[in-house]
Order: C-alpha cells, then structure tokens, then sequence
C-alpha cells in the first residue's frame, strides 16, 4: 500500500464520527441518486411498453399525436388506402382508450382499452389462459398484478364496461401502466364498444411491410396518399412518447431535479466532512510541506481520502440500491438498475467527492510550512 | 572537520508585518554553516532564532540579503523550487516533534523518503537502518502515542537525517524534554554532525545543550552578538 494512501486511510478512519458521517451523506446521495435515475429509466421504459410490444415497421397516427396514450383518432377508411400503397403487406388498426369497469363488488375503476385483432396489439406474457380466447363475445385480457384493483380473481370472472358484459379470458404477468390505470385487452370492435367510439374511427394503423419493402420509400408514398396523419417509425414513436411523458409533463424534470438535488446534497457533505478533517491535520500537511513534499503530493493525501470516501460509499450505497431494487421490481413503477447507470453512478460519486476536495485541497496549498514553528 | 559551507547566509534582513506595526527582525545577519559541525543559535526569546532557522531553512525568503544552500540561492525562488531545496538538501526537527499521529514510526521515517520519490523496498530498507542508527530499530511498528517523548524526538532525527540531507536543522530539540532525554538527543545530533558529516544547527535557549556544540551563535534583537568555536 502506498505510504500516500496509507496516510490517507488513517486520516480518514481516525475520527470515526466524521468518517461515519461522511459514508453516511454519501450514501443518501446516492441512494438518492440512483433511486430518482433509476425511477427515471423505469419510466422511460415503461412509458413505450406498447410501442415495444406491438409487431409495427411504421406507425400510423393522428396528427398532432405526442403519446402512445394521446386520444386522438383517426378514420378508419386510411386502412384500405394504406394497404394499397406498395410495399405495405398490411395496415392493423389499433383503438385506445379510457373506460370505467365496474368491479363486481359494486364499485368503478378506470381501465386503459387496447384494443387490436389478430396480427395487431396483443397481450404478451399471457399466464392463464390464451389468444385464442380473446375472440370469443366478451373475453379480455388484463394483468394478474390487477386483480385486486379490478375486483377479479381470475379467468372467467364476469363484470361490466360501460353496461356491457365480459368475462377474464386471458391474463398476463407484468405488463403494467407507469398512470396505475389497468390495462385492458380486447379486439378491436369491443374494445372500441367499451370506450364508446364510433366503429369507423381508430387511434393507430400497424403497418408491417412486406419483405424487401424500402421504410422511407414506404413511408414517403403513405404520407402522400393519407391525410391528417403522421407516419412513424417505433422509434420516432418511442421517443415522441418519451419526450411527452418525461419532459412535456415535467416527470423527467423532477426525476432529474431529485438526483441534481442528491449530488448537491452528498457534495456539500463529503465537502464539509474533508474540509474539517483537512484543517484538524494542518499541521500534519505543514509539516509535509517543510520536509519539501510538493502541494501535488498534499493533494493526493486529500484525494486519496475522497477518493476511499466514494467507493466505501458507493459500495455501502449499492447494497441499498439492491434493497430497492427488490422491493420495488413488482410495483407500479419499478426501479431500474442497469450496468451502465451503476458505471454512471460511480463515476458521479468519485466526480463529487473529488469536487467536493477542492475547498480542502485549496486550503492546504495555501498553507505556510512555518506553521509547523508556530505549534 | 571539514568546513565546506553547507548553508551561507549574507546582511540578511527580515521585516514581519506592515505599516506602523512592522518589526524587523533580523538586522543584517551573515553566517556559514559547514559539514560535520553542530552550531547552536541562542538567544532570549523574540531575538530572531526561529526567523533565521526558517530563512536557512528555506521556509521563509529574507526581505533582504541571500542564503546559499549548497550553492543554489533561495532568492527570489518560488514555492515550488524553495520546496526542491528543503527536500534536497534540509532536514527538520521540530520542538513538538511533529510526527504523524496515525503512522507508525517507520512509516514517519519513510515519509521524508516517499516525498523524495524513493518508494519500496528501498525505502524501506534505508528507514529501518535510520531508525536502527538512533536507537529505534525494535520499536519500527510503534505510534508515536506510544512512545516516550524522547523516543519521539529520535524517531523525528531519523526522519530528518533519512535522505541524507547536507543540513539538519532543529528548532528547540530539547524543549519538550527532561535533562535526560535532552542530553541524548543532543548526543545524538552531535554524532550525526561529525559521524555523517552534516551540518546541524540547533536553535535553543536551554544552556545544558552547550557541551554538546563545536560552535555558538547568539543573536538577540535580530543581530548576531557573538560567535565562539569551541575545542
């Protein structure tokens, strides 16, 4: 072991108090951070399930659409128009919508329809019972994670949308809203009978190309032959949903704000922390000085101590990530943790902490080695 | 003895402060110190020892006048290159020892070498024959917090002289110490003058030191008022 990160080490240990304050602010910083980064990408995931999930090369869409959840319509007559255009194998129309469901127990939740036929918009991750079922009068699908929400215990309860019967035909594991409202599916036309639009009106055309199929030529000749729509790729579609939900609501700007507000919160108290034990070893760093070191051997001794602060801190902060991350992996909005936003959170630990050195740093560059004559 | 000049100071001149408030203290001070002689600075309180040990030392820069260190003049040196020279050529000894609490005392020894960038083994090996040369060697793994204070202040000789340096310069070794421990530690920096061929100059007030010296300095009012060879 270097003697620098020796003294470093011993520094920062002496005074167990401070040390353990130190880990300690550290620590709530970056739970803090990781929790609002990683609410952040559980979201954005979250957000574009649908996109992700639904069997689209381009999306047709209202104009003016911002989200997968915009309830905006469109004529459905742009699907035999949309099929004629070279290059399209098929155009799936897709309804969307809020409802009531009226839980057998005599009370109402809102519901989100998704409603598609074969080849469209589909539940994934079906756990009881299968599509086929969907087809059959008054069969949907929603998620198990629901049930309590919705007044259900399983495949073949009955209930009500908008006084019109269905019973539980199908029923998925995970595909859960990030607005707490459950999703419903259903085909097409009783899905667009339980929201209430007209059967001539849908949210969004799935067009599947056909082999070979050239996207931008496809979508060039589908702008030109539709009207009052817009053409998208899923991933123009994702980002547009993104940027609604995380920017145009604000969501995204107080995740980020609570991790800015985290950073700013751990940098002030590693700051505090490394300043008062820098000036308690004045004299150490004095006497440094008189012995001839230069300041950059005195800066490593101080960056030395932040830089063991961030990864004991980090490390302490990891296993709470961990805790979070467990606890939260079946909620509404799970946390997400990836390899990347640990990497990222590392390296703004070691950056704010080694930031948070600079106040000490600057105090013993500026120190007088006659100091060490005066004590 | 040899007497090539390790340290030669010139009318040095020391003002402290600004305006109405400022002191001079020193008043055209001019010295030498040589290989293998141990130089005792006295005087009362106030009188300008611990000024001049800082100029010599290349703590402090004079207001006026020039300090060679083996020939390289700290005049108008910047931080960083007064820095080069105490790491080159000086080493301290402080009243208070000024040892590192959280060390033990071969990683004190060591430290004079790792600022000097000689790291390892090396290291090592040179810090524990230091700490074996005053006295030290079976106590390496010890804090300074369990050391007696003359033990402390040995371990802070064998920092000061681990790098070989031409010059050791202490500021009241014996201070903090009963009769006992400051003959031997005087004992010690009398042998470190002429066994390892350093300079030493030792800043005091306490006359149970004088046996030990080849030479005295006194000063009093930031001017040298007497000069004596001894042997």
């Amino acid at each position: 072991m270097s003697l620098i990160f020796r003294l470093a080490s011993r520094n920062l240990f002496q005074d167990r108090l401070r040390f353990i304050a130190t880990i300690v602010g550290i620590v709530f910083s970056i739970v803090l951070v990781s929790v609002q980064l990683g609410l952040f990408l559980g979201f954005e995931t979250m957000v574009t399930t649908m996109i992700d999930h639904a069997p689209a090369d381009l999306w047709i869409v209202a104009r003016g659409t911002k989200c997968f959840e915009d309830p905006s319509l469109f004529d459905k007559s742009n699907r035999a128009r949309a099929t004629s255009v070279a290059g399209v194998a098929d155009a799936i129309p897709v309804i969307i919508g809020f409802s009531e469901w009226s839980d057998p127990q005599g009370g109402t939740t809102p519901v989100f329809l998704v409603g598609s036929d074969a080849g469209g918009l589909r539940p994934w991750n079906i756990v009881g019972g299968n599509l086929a079922d969907l087809s059959k009068p008054g069969a949907v699908a929603v998620d198990r994670s629901y049930f309590d929400r919705l007044g259900v215990n399983g495949i073949g309860d009955t209930t009500t949308v908008r006084d019109l019967d269905l019973h539980i035909a199908v029923v998925t594991k995970g595909i859960r809203s990030f607005t707490t409202t459950p999703y419903v599916f259903a085909p097409l036309a009783r899905a667009q009978a339980y929201i209430g639009t007209p059967a001539n009106r849908i949210s969004y055309l799935l067009v599947r190309l056909a082999p070979g199929a050239n996207v931008e030529a496809v979508r060039g000749q589908l702008l030109k032959k539709l009207t009052k729509v817009e053409v998208l790729t899923p991933a123009e579609f994702r980002k547009r949903s993104r940027d609604f939900w995380l920017f145009g609501t604000g969501a995204g700007a107080a995740l980020f704000g609570g991790a800015l507000l985290g950073v700013i919160v751990g940098a002030v108290i590693v700051a505090q922390t490394l300043y008062s034990s820098t000036k308690d070893h004045l004299t150490e760093f004095a006497t440094l000085r008189a012995m001839g070191s230069s300041s950059f051997y005195i800066q490593r001794v101080i960056i030395s101590q932040a830089m063991l602060s961030a990864v004991i801190g980090f490390a302490c902060a990891a296993c709470l990530d961990l805790v979070v991350l467990v606890s939260t992996a079946n909620s509404a909005l799970p946390v997400v943790m990836t390899p990347r936003l640990m990497a990222w959170l590392f390296a703004i630990t070691v950056v704010m902490c080694i930031a948070s050195a600079i106040a000490a740093i600057v105090q013993v560059t500026r120190i007088d080695p006659a100091l060490v004559f005066k004590q | 003895m040899s007497q090539a000049p390790v340290i030669e100071a010139s009318d040095l001149v020391m003002r402290l402060g600004k305006g109405a408030g400022q002191v001079e203290a020193l008043r055209g001070v001019s010295l030498t110190l040589n290989t293998g002689e141990l130089t005792l600075l006295m005087g009362p309180s106030g009188s300008g020892k611990t000024t001049l040990l800082s100029i010599l030392g290349c703590i402090l820069t004079p207001t006026e006048g020039v300090v060679r260190v083996c020939g390289k003049t700290s005049n108008g040196a910047r931080a960083g290159d007064l820095a080069r020279l105490r790491r080159d050529h000086i080493g301290f000894i402080f009243q208070s020892y000024h040892l590192f609490p959280t060390l033990n005392a071969l990683d004190n020894v060591r430290l004079a070498l790792d600022v000097r960038g000689v790291r390892g083994g090396v290291a090592i090996d040179e810090a524990t024959e230091v700490l074996a040369t005053v006295g030290l060697e079976e106590k390496w793994a010890a804090r300074p917090s369990e050391l007696s204070g003359g033990e402390q202040q040995r371990v802070a000789i064998a920092r000061a002289i681990v790098g070989d340096p031409s010059a050791v310069l202490a500021d009241e070794p014996t201070g903090a110490l009963d009769g006992e421990n400051g003959r031997a530690v005087m004992k010690l920096l009398a042998t470190i003058a002429r066994d390892r061929s350093h300079s030493v100059l030792v800043v005091t007030h306490d006359p149970r030191v004088v046996p030990f010296a080849d030479r005295i300095i006194c000063i009093e009012d930031g001017r040298i008022i007497s000069e004596e060879r001894r042997n």
